[in-house]
This record gives C-alpha cells, structure tokens and sequence, in this order.
C-alpha cells in the first residue's frame, strides 16, 4: 500500500467519520467542531491532490473565515433549551431513507461504470507544479468575467448580511 | 508532486458519501444551523468532485470552479446567518418546524 492510498484512507475515513458525527451531535457547537474537522480533512484530500492554492482558500477562508462566522452565531442564539427537545424533525425517517436511496441510486451508478471512469488520453495527467500562479492565470485570464461577477456577488452579500443582522434598517 | 495512483471512482465514492450524509442533515435536523452547516458540507463534497477531476485531466478549470464554489458558500453563510440572527430575534427560536407563518 503506497502511502499515497494511506493518506487518502485517513483523510476520507476522517472527512466522513465527522461529517457523521456533524449531522448526529445533541449540541451544535460541538457539530461546528465536527464540520471543521471535515473540512481539514477535505483540505488535505486537495492537497493530496495537488491544488496547493485551494487547500490555503479551503484552510484560510473555510475554517478561519465561514466557521468562525458560525460559531460566532451559535454564541448568539444559543438556547439551552435547544439541548432538551427533540433534535429531528418528524419526517426524519422517510427523510432519511429517501436521501439515503438517492445515494444508493448514484452509488449503483458509479459502480456500474467504475471501469469506465478512467479518462483514456490524459489518464493521470500531471498539472503544472506551480499550481498557484496557474490557477491565477486561468482566474485572470479565461474565467475574468466570472470573477468580477463574483465580486459583485460578494457586495451584494456583504450589503445582506448587514442588513439582515442590524437591529433597526 | 508525486503521481496519483488513486483512481478517481474513490474521489467519487468519498464526494458521494458527504454529499449524501449532507442531504440527511439538511432534511432530517431541526436547527436551522445544522441545516445551513449541512449545507456547506454539501458544496464541499462538491468540491471534492471538481478537484478530482481537474488534477485527472491535467487542467486548473476545475479548481478555479471549485474556488467560485466557495465564494458562493461564503456569501451563501452570511447571508443565511444573518437571517437566522434576524428571525431569532423576532420569533425567539432556530428551529426549523416553528417557522411555519406561511402555513396554513
């Protein structure tokens, strides 16, 4: 076994153990701690990768940005009562096996096209070891109407959030 | 950066599993929190799918999209929270049963 399937292994078996217990924990600031822990292991699956540039945006932006933000909320409206009622909801069960199913569903997909899935001409291909400025020159050069669109998405979300959460508009 | 001996059907696999434990969250839990969190764990299992890709076709396209993905999440959380911080404080609870005003 190359250590590369061992670091895969333990960074899926981590990102998916978590993420279980994300969605089952009683007490959300402890599923906010469980999300993190996801997210770094899916930062380390980049990495493995090799998207240097996205594992630093997945780290920075992810885990020191949006789940701060989280937390930050979870202070704010925490109730204690929260702890003591019921944590699902009544339609959990046909809920769950729905969604469930549709897993079976795309899994039952992939399985069947599994030899397949291996791209013929550029199989393992390998990218530029300057990962960095290559996602930099595709950001500014082909995807440069994106990005100023995605600027302006983040005004507008800056603009809601503000409003959203002052006390009188 | 050594070659990845790892085919992609496990990225896929791996994406999939988060993805589906995601939707669970999102349909089954009261919190309005965990919802959104369940959320962000689906974008990310998104994202796991993009990445993938890319490094299996040798171009960065994938991981660009997979940054725009993130700058959705991001606005997508502050925008979610701060509406989860204005209802808090006009109906005093996060969970998602209670916000029924447009039920009849």
């Amino acid at each position: 076994m190359s250590l590369d399937k061992i670091l895969f292994c333990f960074f899926a078996a981590l990102a998916v153990g978590s993420a279980v217990l994300m969605v089952t924990r009683r007490n959300i600031v402890h599923s906010a701690v469980f999300l993190i822990t996801t997210l770094l292991a899916t930062a380390g699956i980049f990495l493995q990768l090799g998207a240097e540039f996205l594992f630093v945006v997945q780290v920075i932006l992810y885990v020191g940005g949006i789940m701060v933000l989280f937390v930050f909320v979870i202070m704010l409206v925490n109730l204690d009562v929260s702890l003591r009622i019921p944590q699902f909801n009544r339609q959990r069960w046909i809920a769950g096996v729905l969604a469930l199913v549709l897993g079976a569903q795309v899994f039952l997909a992939l399985w069947t096209g599994r030899g397949l899935l291996s791209l013929p001409p550029k199989r393992l291909a390998e990218l530029s070891p300057r990962n960095t400025e290559a996602v930099g020159q595709a950001l500014f050069s082909t995807y440069v109407l994106p990005l100023e669109i995605a600027s302006v998405l983040l005004l507008v979300a800056m603009i809601g959030a503000v409003v959203m959460a002052k006390r009188r508009v | 950066m050594a070659a990845s001996t790892i085919a992609p059907d496990y990225y896929l696999l791996l994406s999939l599993a988060l993805f589906t434990i995601g939707v669970i969250g999102v349909l089954t839990r009261r919190n309005v929190i965990v919802v959104l969190m369940s959320i962000e764990l689906i974008l990310n299992a998104v994202n796991i799918n993009l990445v993938a890709f890319s490094r299996y076709w040798g171009s960065v396209d994938g991981q660009v999209f997979a940054i725009f993905v993130i700058t959705d999440a991001a606005a997508e959380a502050a925008v979610g929270l701060g509406i989860i911080l204005a209802f808090f404080r006009n109906r005093e609870t996060v969970l998602a049963d209670e916000m029924d005003m447009l039920k009849w």
